[in-house]
């Protein structure tokens, strides 16, 4: 924590620092003439910006000699030993698409690779869909999560009426920039209830109430991140008829299908009840966490709209906000799913790796609700059990949080976020003790 | 326009529906909207001059030994965990240093910022897009002309773009004076988009001694060197020669920046794989700007794609498959050079008046032929040759089975 401090105290000396004045008369340089003789740099006045919040964690865990420290930081899917996973069905798609010479290495079209488009928007709306069947649906191959949610929010912002979204409270620290960096205007809806760590529903449906007709909302398709706690199905309809009633556009963030419940179809249900009502929305995918590809960035930005006629003009749209952006999306990662999303042996052996990461995580839970409870820690921690999906909003605040960093290495986000992922059974009752330490006031 | 009938448990009254009337359809890419189209023409004589892509001598796309080596090496990879925003370091690194050479000053004393991009086209718009946050009062000067997509990418991100004077149509080759006549007219702080070498779509590069005249106005003037090198290697088939320009203005004290692309020297296109380098005047600054340029890509990718970056970090620390790398890039640009030839040979003994010297003048992958667009659109029809509008040739397109045909059309349209 020091040097950070340190760090700063440096930025912000070199920002103070007096810059050379610029060169007056055109002049001869000799090879030996140094920056100090040059003009000082343009971007002398930058500062350095601070870290991630989340991936900063990592960083600071990796500069950790502890042995005994915990990463509970990134939403990385971990082993029980702690390491991360390739899943089989990825390696043998690698290795098929390795032995086809046949392949080359040329420009993706714009919107990406059609066949990774197709079958990941039946993926996530089921190949019966009205929307997929009437052809009211256009999608593009994105830079993943993040990448699919900035696309989406530029169209927005080009072309739609109302430019303001709003975020649940709490949500994904990155939500915030995409969309404003996109160019639109940022609120919040209540989400969390700090007391039950349950869903503050009355307060959603609340704020989504007032909010200006034909708002965004941004919505959590699945496992909301950093809480994991999700409306059931009977507040999913009371949502889905609040934000109709307010003609608002929903724009569905969907990072762990399949991850979550363990059923990618069950994983899909908010997503689907809100596409049959015939309205529109906006879906981003994710296939960072349920497909193991974090690095390969793999997403898809889906837009279902009233006409396939509409369809045809918004994707060409799109090509408008992608092409200067990076022109056309990478095709490594996408030609992996395409591969196991099109191949039926690959898809069922999927479904149970993805189960098992599921359940793992689920058996972790419960060990660490064990834990607590034999340890006698104060307080209810059956949130821990209830919330689903990568993460545990575990209730503890900035100051427990650096306790736990400090004394028992610990590594995690400030607002008292763990990744489920990042635990295993030797881990749990470092975690349980060091939760305990902290909420029992236990001083350094 | 028609629309779905509403399911029962269909969007209440007070709904509102149709957003999306009011959306115009865009306009064909003028550039990726020539491969749809050739791809959509059945005729068997048609031929792909349009988009930059290399193709062999068989009119087929190419997949570098190197890289396919490459390939076996990552394959089995230990995992595919998130690149940290910045991309892999050790690419960045020998990034730079093609880029700058292996002992350049400023890569020892650690002076340059760099970060993995989504290839060229990601390199610069990241670099607009840091250029519009913290310089936001200054423009960006656009040779005339260049890469269409240039102009995008500086409109997006918001940054007031000027052009200056590039291409000479009567000599088919560079206007010098009319280009140090408007930079002389920049104001002192404006950022000016170079081509390393190898322009597009012109061909055109200007000499050594020329490059070393502008380094000195853009000294005196105070005017921000930006280097888009999407073709290291590719042009003349040395890495060393082809980025002579930035060396010029590195020897000259500039402080520049650098987009690089591996999409056409490693044959990597689809992979998006490039770097963005900006040359600073001590570490910190450098580690600054760096973490400025991750919170910029944040919020908008997170972080790049693995795959490419390792193939290209493999290639290039492997000495046995680097000088590999250098062997195929060089037939790479010996096949193009050849191909020039034989354009400029075959439309000669054709008897075509017109000058073509300028084909094998010009550099790289395209020809910039001069031919209008009333020609281009005839070559389509009539012959099923498909190129962009401006008259722009991609070399990589022409082999020894088409160039003659090509060189005949080229002959009845202009004749």
């Amino acid at each position: 924590m020091e040097s950070f401090a340190l760090k700063r105290i440096a930025a912000v000396a070199s920002h103070l620092t007096p810059t050379a004045p610029p060169p007056q008369q055109q002049q001869a340089l000799s090879m030996e003439a140094t920056a100090s003789a040059a003009a000082a740099s343009v971007f002398d006045h930058l500062e350095q910006a601070p870290e991630d919040p989340i991936l900063g964690i990592t960083v600071a865990y990796n500069k950790d000699p502890h042995p005994g420290k915990v990463n509970l930081g990134v939403g990385a899917y971990r082993t029980e030993e702690g390491k991360p996973l390739i899943l089989n069905v990825v390696r043998r798609a690698e290795e098929r698409l390795l032995a086809d010479r046949s392949k080359n290495k040329e420009y993706l079209p714009i919107t990406g690779l059609a066949d990774f488009n197709k079958r990941s928007a039946m993926l996530i709306l089921g190949s019966d869909s009205p929307a997929v069947v009437e052809k009211r649906l256009v999608t593009a191959q994105c830079l993943s999560g993040t990448g699919s949610l900035r696309v989406g929010a530029e169209f927005l912002a080009r072309h739609y009426g109302v430019k303001l979204v709003f975020l649940p409270t709490p949500t994904w620290g990155n939500h915030f920039k995409v969309f404003m960096n996109a160019g639109l205007a940022v609120k919040t809806y209540r989400y969390y209830d700090n007391k039950t760590r349950g869903l503050d529903y009355e307060g959603m449906l609340e704020d989504i109430g007032a909010a200006p007709s034909g708002s965004v909302i941004l919505l959590h398709a699945c496992a909301h991140n950093p809480t994991g706690v999700d409306p059931t199905p009977q507040q999913w309809e009371g949502i889905r008829q609040a934000i109709r009633n307010r003609g608002h556009l929903p724009f569905f963030d969907s990072a762990y299908q399949g991850f979550a419940s363990g059923s990618l179809d069950k994983d899909a249900l908010a997503v689907r009840t809100f596409v049959a009502d015939g309205g529109e929305c906006f879906i981003a995918q994710s296939f960072a966490k349920n497909m193991g590809l974090y690095g390969e960035r793999v997403g898809a930005l889906s837009i279902v709209s009233k006409s396939s006629g509409v369809a045809t003009r918004v994707e060409s749209q799109l090509k408008l906000v992608i092409r200067p952006m990076y022109s056309n999306p990478p095709i490594h990662g996408a030609s992996i799913v395409a591969l196991v999303l099109g191949d039926g042996d690959l898809f069922s052996e999927w479904t149970v790796e993805l189960k098992g990461m599921a359940d793992r995580i689920i058996s972790m839970r419960h060990k660490l609700y064990d834990a607590l409870r034999a340890r006698g820690t104060p307080g209810d921690w059956t949130h821990i059990l209830k919330q689903i999906g990568m993460f545990s909003f575990t209730g503890l605040n900035k100051e427990q949080v650096q306790f736990m960093t400090r004394e028992y290495r610990i590594y995690m986000t400030l607002d008292g976020r763990i990744s489920m992922a990042g635990l295993s059974l030797k881990t749990v009752p470092l975690l349980a003790d060091a939760i305990h330490a902290a909420v029992t006031g236990a001083k350094a | 326009m028609s629309t779905a009938a509403a399911p029962a448990s269909s969007v209440p009254a007070g709904a509102r529906s149709g957003w999306w009337e009011a959306v115009q359809p865009a306009a064909r890419d003028p550039i990726l909207g020539v491969t749809e189209a050739f791809l959509a023409d059945s005729d068997p004589k048609k031929v792909n001059v349009g988009v930059g892509a290399y193709r062999n001598d068989e009119g087929k796309p190419v997949v570098l030994e190197c890289v396919r080596k490459a390939e076996q090496i990552i394959a089995g990879k230990q995992n595919m965990e998130y690149l940290p925003m910045g991309g892999l370091v050790k690419f960045n690194d020998l990034s730079v240093k093609l880029a700058y050479g292996d002992t350049a000053p400023v890569l020892e004393e650690k002076r340059v910022a760099a970060v993995q991009t989504l290839s060229g086209t990601g390199a610069c718009r990241l670099f607009a897009d840091f250029q519009k946050r913290f310089k936001p009062d200054s423009r960006i000067y656009i040779p005339v002309p260049t890469w269409a997509n240039h102009h995008n990418i500086w409109r997006d991100a918001r940054v007031e773009a000027h052009t200056f004077r590039y291409y000479k149509p009567s000599t088919r080759g560079l206007d010098f004076e009319g280009l140090m006549e408007d930079l002389k007219k920049a104001p002192e702080g404006s950022f000016v988009l170079l081509h390393a070498c190898a322009h597009n779509p012109t061909g055109v590069d200007p000499t050594a001694d020329q490059w070393k005249e502008m380094s000195q106005l853009f000294k005196s003037n105070g005017l921000f060197p930006f280097f888009d090198m999407a073709y290291q290697g590719f042009a003349s088939g040395d890495t060393v020669r082809d980025a002579q320009a930035i060396r010029i203005f590195m020897e000259d004290g500039h402080q520049l920046a650098c987009a690089q692309s591996f999409a056409k020297n490693m044959g990597l296109y689809g992979q998006r794989v490039g770097c963005l380098s900006v040359v600073c005047d001590n570490s910190q600054q450098a580690v600054n700007v760096k973490s400025q340029l991750q919170q910029i890509a944040r919020p908008m990718y997170s972080n790049p794609p693995l795959h490419g970056a390792q193939i290209v970090t493999t290639v290039l620390s492997d000495p046995e498959l680097k000088e590999q790398w250098y062997k195929e890039v060089k037939v790479m640009a010996d096949r193009i050079i050849g191909m020039r030839e034989a354009l400029k040979s075959n439309l000669e003994k054709l008897g075509s008046s017109l000058p073509w010297k300028h084909i094998t003048e010009q550099i790289g992958m395209f020809c910039y032929s001069g031919l209008t667009e009333d020609q281009v659109d005839r070559l389509t029809k009539e012959f099923h040759i498909y190129m962009t509008r401006n008259g722009r040739i991609s070399m990589a397109g022409v082999t020894t089975g088409n160039v003659e045909y090509l060189a005949n059309a080229i002959h009845e349209v202009t004749k």
